[in-house]
């Protein structure tokens, strides 16, 4: 059962360096204390979609939070703002882990935390929640949808922006790791998906990789051809169900 | 899968976005994620002015098949135009 009620609302939150961000914020209104999360928007910005999946993600339960990674670029649109951010290479992973630990900071301030936090993001999103559950201390939950170049074949992807393969990070991983991929994929594709999994077992991980067949990149995505109904229903809630052991109890209608 | 590429063009000339002209300098252009339109993937063109600072654009996103259309429209117009300019024409 979710739960019904809820409040969101666009909020600031110190970002890196100390930086006014804002983000999208979206609680359960019960009175029990609730897990939250940071949810991460893909290279597109702070679109549409992320906004939709923060108020499912507290639908089911928990409070989250969605940081405007391209803030910076304002004042403007979040489509301009993330054509900005592109023209200029995209956002580098430290700025990015910066914020991350901003809005985790944020969630564990409100009156309904638990005092867990959990991170989720979807694309290169993933790729960054990866990162962050190597790099960012506290962290009790992460969940990494369909991250591309966590494993980097093409050297010319590492930039001064990315400097390094998150893959070469991850014996830092403090918490567990959910992923959820789609067997159709070219990136991340089901061969770097394997070699992830691997190293995460040599180094005695706790993680649970969830593959789909008939899906692709991107299959949450109800307004794009990419939408695969029964893959991600039954993936959402592999993820509700992952949050709750991590970070829950989640909020439920009574 | 998001992709960090973009094309940059010098281009000579102006666009119009309702009512406004402005003159722009530079194309962006990329095959990514599109903001609006319903696909997986767009090919996405940012008109913009970079010695004005770049922050304003006119947008357009297009599926791949009719973003090659639109190249071949483009250069077919480009021929044909060239010719009658030079009075080429043979009709």
């Amino acid at each position: 059962m979710s739960y019904l009620g809820m409040v969101t609302e666009v909020v600031p939150f110190a970002a890196h360096g100390g930086e006014a961000g804002q983000a999208y914020y979206a609680r359960p209104t019960t009175q029990q204390t609730v897990g939250g999360v940071v949810l991460i928007h893909h290279m597109p910005g702070w679109d549409d979609w992320i906004q939709e999946a923060t108020r499912k993600v507290a639908h089911f339960g928990f409070a989250c939070i969605a940081p405007d990674l391209y803030f910076r670029e304002r004042p403007g649109s979040p489509d301009d703002c993330a054509a900005r951010a592109r023209a200029k290479g995209g956002v580098s992973d430290d700025q990015v882990m910066g914020d991350v630990a901003g809005a985790m900071a944020f969630l564990r301030a409100q009156s309904n935390s638990n005092g867990k936090v959990g991170v989720m993001g979807f694309c290169s999103g993933g790729r960054h929640t990866y990162l962050a559950a190597c790099r960012l201390k506290r962290i009790d939950a992460a969940v990494d949808c369909w991250g591309g170049r966590v494993i980097v074949e093409d050297p010319a992807d590492i930039t001064p922006a990315r400097p390094v393969a998150p893959i070469e990070l991850s014996a830092g991983i403090s918490c567990p790791l959910l992923g959820i991929f789609g067997n159709d994929d070219p990136n991340p594709s089901p061969k770097q998906v394997n070699e992830t999994e691997a190293v995460l077992k040599k180094l005695g991980k706790t993680y649970e990789f969830h593959r789909y067949d008939g899906a692709g990149h991107g299959f949450f995505a109800a307004d794009r051809p990419a939408y695969r109904p029964e893959q991600a229903t039954d993936a959402w809630r592999k993820v509700i169900d992952f949050l709750d052991r991590t970070i829950g109890p989640r909020a439920r209608f009574a | 899968m998001c992709s960090y590429i973009v094309e940059k063009v010098a281009l000579t000339g102006s666009a119009k976005a309702q009512t406004d002209w402005r003159s722009i300098d530079t194309a962006h252009v990329y095959f990514d994620h599109p903001f609006h339109t319903p696909l997986d993937h767009a090919l996405s063109i940012d008109f913009i002015n970079e010695a004005a600072g770049g922050r304003e654009r006119i947008a357009v996103e297009l599926s791949a098949e009719t973003a090659r259309e639109l190249v071949k429209a483009i250069t077919t117009a480009l021929d044909r135009g060239e010719m009658e300019h030079a009075g080429l024409n043979q009709y």
